[in-house]
């Protein structure tokens, strides 16, 4: 590669002779600490791996890939160091060759290769950036502020954005672009925006750290298969009926630990998540166990009408009650608008209970708990009232869950879940309700889109979890305005959310 | 009575794990008032570097056994602390002065991600090992028997506690570190490098860390990618059962949950031990909500 002439100190400070000379042994020297710290990383996982073999365990060295990350994380920093002290143009230049070469070349592996391309382009591109703005990097507060903006310009766009979105939304089944695999992931991506909105409620407006939100999905996606499944009862009476023993579930829960601090709170639900998961997996009696729950009924038409071809006795077909020729699209559209009102009606209740009391004690309570209690109000009322509608929301979302699938098993409701979905509120900026939308598009829809690289999503997860802390630690749309201001809000507005 | 003793050394090995772990979390906590979501991963990582040292060894032909043990050791801490620093380094230092949610988000997401880079890395499937220290010690006339290696984890943790107790109250480091955990600023203006002092927070707790993921290794001669979070879990259980923030805290509160997890195993049954622990962990929390030795916290406005 080109990369070592990095390494001849002398000729690039005499190109630039304006610029202050360049602090060549510092920055080796800080490049080199990184890649030692490379090395020491990778040595004992990446460079050696275990090996099933028929005798037992054995070791495989990979040399190269430890070479191969070492040089790239020296080069890595190297560059930056270097953009720093105002050598950006010859980084840029030699960034973009490498992510040339590892798109051009043959490379011994994928990953060597996505890494070159990938670090290459971020660094071409903060070399890039430097060379158009004459700054290495802005300041955090400056960045913050910047992104501020935006997030309050797309908060008040929302009025145009969300009558759109939702239009296209309504309108996305009727055009030929539907097909089956467009629609599951539309439902997917509804199905997470409105745990998404759920979960804001307890977390974004209530101020509450709730690890184990999933809990409630699988209360509600279990109580519609075992009513189903014991009583016969048909997923439109289950639908409430799951709502409110979650909600229930959110209250017995609540209950003894809403005078809990923040992370003693968030650490307790996290533990009552996993306790439900572990009464599924071992009531197998009445649960069904690790095997979970199979051939749970689909729903009806609102009990008029069947989806299949030939609808049991005293039941309508879809098809024929609306004279359509008979399709097996008709049910995943039909569960896709259900998803969708669902989601919208978590929504709505979320932005018309803003404006009660009711909300605005919650972000009372969010903002100054020990300030709100002195002013009278009922700390552990209101936190269980937040708790329960977000549990009974979760319920919906999880019989909806349940009949979506046919089939359920105590595997859906990991932690992993409530992570992803605490995920798409924080990412998205907690209390933002399009910043939850956002979020889902990024972190659910993105890893559809990349099916192929399976093995690298959650990888590839994890890691966006951390970088969009990183960068933007208060979740990407975080604005907040206070929903009720005196005055209709004419007086100057601070914003006075943001200083937190 | 056989069985009770039994089950008591089972639970003391298996609480002297826990309490390593806590031991990581409550210091943390108390320093930076974040929970490092990531520490059970660190201890996964600190059980494959060991595992994979000794076949390492294996291959050059070391065989001598505690050579070989004490190779481990000393390499899945190193290593393994290399990796507390870095995720420090990373996902946490960046946040210090963010809104409390950012770190516990971003530490969720390096441990999502560690978990899936040894999952790449080494392979899905569990990975056993045979037993390094066979044996056992047989006691009551043959009535207990107890093997040699969680004895070797109770006595280790003992030595490990007794050093490291030292280490933060006699040492200047210590010294430096029960500061920053008071006060960072006024430490900071007192000249203690408080940067210094969180990253070597993170490397200590790997490291003992480590020595837990060693030791379940050598138990239990099993281990996986996925080890890391319910030993997380508990562990962090045991750290608030203790009291966050307080060191012997942890290490009693390990001992705790371990004896509760063995003697529920070895009297009512395995498959509900851990609906005991997080139970107990709501009760804890509910009647004394600072843990068993644990300061009150004075709410300030």
């Amino acid at each position: 590669m080109t990369m070592p002439s990095h390494t001849a100190p002398t000729p690039a400070p005499a190109a630039v002779p304006a610029r202050p000379a360049v602090d060549w042994p510092g920055s080796l020297k800080d490049a080199a600490t990184a890649a030692f710290v490379a090395l020491l990383l990778t040595v004992p996982l990446v460079g050696l791996r275990t090996v099933d073999r028929p005798t037992g365990l054995s070791i495989e060295a990979r040399p190269d890939e430890v070479i191969a990350s070492i040089v790239l994380v020296f080069l890595g920093r190297l560059g930056l160091g270097l953009i720093r002290q105002g050598l950006a143009l010859p980084v840029l230049v030699l960034a973009l060759a490498a992510a040339a070469v590892g798109l051009a070349l043959p490379m011994p592996t994928q990953v060597l290769r996505l890494v070159l391309v990938a670090g290459g382009g971020i660094i071409a591109l903060r070399a890039a950036i430097t060379l158009t703005t004459g700054r290495s990097k802005l300041s955090q507060a400056e960045r913050d502020r910047r992104m501020d903006r935006v997030a309050a310009k797309v908060q008040h766009a929302t009025k145009y954005i969300a009558p759109v979105a939702i239009a296209f939304a309504v309108a996305l089944p009727l055009t030929p672009l539907a097909d089956r695999q467009l629609l599951d992931i539309g439902i997917l991506l509804l199905t997470y925006i409105m745990l998404g909105w759920g979960l804001n409620i307890v977390v974004g407006l209530a101020g509450l750290l709730d690890l184990g939100y999933v809990a409630f999905y699988a209360v509600g996606a279990y109580s519609y298969a075992l009513l189903a499944h014991y009583f016969g009862l048909s997923f439109w009476v289950c639908l409430p009926l799951a709502g409110v023993l979650a909600a229930c579930s959110g209250v017995l829960l609540g209950f003894p630990v809403l005078r809990l601090r923040g992370d003693y709170f968030a650490i307790v639900t996290l533990g009552f998540g996993e306790i439900i998961r572990i009464i599924l997996v071992n009531w197998y009696q009445f649960t069904g166990g690790p095997n979970g729950i199979s051939g749970i009924p689909r729903p009806s038409f609102f009990g008029i009408a069947d989806f299949t071809r030939t609808p049991p006795e005293g039941m309508a077909a879809f098809h024929e009650l609306f004279g359509l020729e008979f399709s097996p699209l008709h049910r995943i559209v039909f569960m896709y608008y259900l998803i969708l009102a669902l989601a919208l009606v978590v929504n709505v209740f979320t932005l018309r209970v803003r404006k009660l009391p009711l909300g605005r004690a919650w972000e009372a309570l969010r903002e100054d708990e020990i300030a709100s209690a002195s002013l009278g109000i009922n700390r552990t009322n209101m936190k269980l009232a937040a708790f329960a509608i977000a549990a009974m929301f979760g319920g919906f979302a999880g019989s909806f869950f349940a009949t979506r699938q046919g089939f359920i098993s105590p595997e859906s409701f990991t932690f992993i879940e409530s992570a992803i979905i605490l995920a798409i509120v924080v990412l998205g900026g907690m209390g933002s309700q399009i910043g939850v939308v956002v979020a889902t598009l990024l972190v659910i829809g993105l890893p559809e889109a990349f099916r192929e690289l399976a093995d690298y999503r959650m990888l590839a997860f994890g890691m966006g979890m951390v970088v969009i802390m990183l960068w933007r630690p208060r979740g990407l749309l975080a604005h907040r305005d206070p929903t009720i201001l005196l005055h209709g809000g004419k007086t100057p507005r601070v914003n006075a959310g943001a200083a937190r | 009575m056989d069985y009770f003793i039994q089950q008591l050394i089972n639970g003391l090995s298996l609480g002297a794990i826990y309490g390593l772990i806590a031991i990581g979390y409550t210091m943390v906590y108390g320093i930076i008032g974040m929970i490092n979501f990531a520490h059970g991963e660190i201890y996964m990582i600190g059980a494959f570097v060991a595992l994979i040292t000794f076949l390492a060894m294996g291959a050059l032909g070391i065989t001598w056994v505690p050579l070989a043990l004490v190779v481990m050791l000393a390499a899945s801490m190193l290593f393994t602390s290399v990796y507390g620093w870095a995720v420090e380094r990373i996902a946490y230092r960046p946040l210090r002065s963010s809104p409390r949610l950012a770190p516990l988000i971003s530490a969720i997401g390096m441990s999502i991600f560690l978990q899936n880079y040894m999952q790449l890395l080494q392979g899905a499937r569990s990975k056993p090992l045979q037993p390094i220290l066979p044996g056992n010690l047989t006691l009551m006339d043959g009535a207990v028997s107890v093997s040699y290696v969680r004895l070797a984890t109770i006595l280790i943790t003992l030595v490990l506690m007794v050093g490291f107790t030292m280490l933060i109250s006699r040492t200047s480091l210590g010294r430096a570190q029960r500061a920053c955990e008071q006060d960072k600023k006024m430490a900071g203006l007192l000249g203690v490098n408080v940067d210094r002092i969180i990253s070597l927070t993170f490397v200590m707790g790997a490291a003992l860390a480590a020595v837990a993921g060693m030791m379940v290794l050598l138990i239990y001669g099993v281990i996986d990618f996925y080890i890391g979070f319910l030993a997380g879990v508990k562990s962090f259980t045991a750290a608030v059962l203790g009291g966050v923030g307080s060191l012997p805290g942890a290490m009693l509160g390990g001992v705790v949950i371990g004896l509760i997890e063995a003697f529920w195993s070895g009297y009512v049954g395995s498959e509900w031990k851990d609906v005991a622990t997080f139970t107990l962990l709501v009760l804890v929390l509910i009647f004394r909500p600072t843990g068993l030795l644990g300061r009150p916290e004075i709410e300030k406005v």
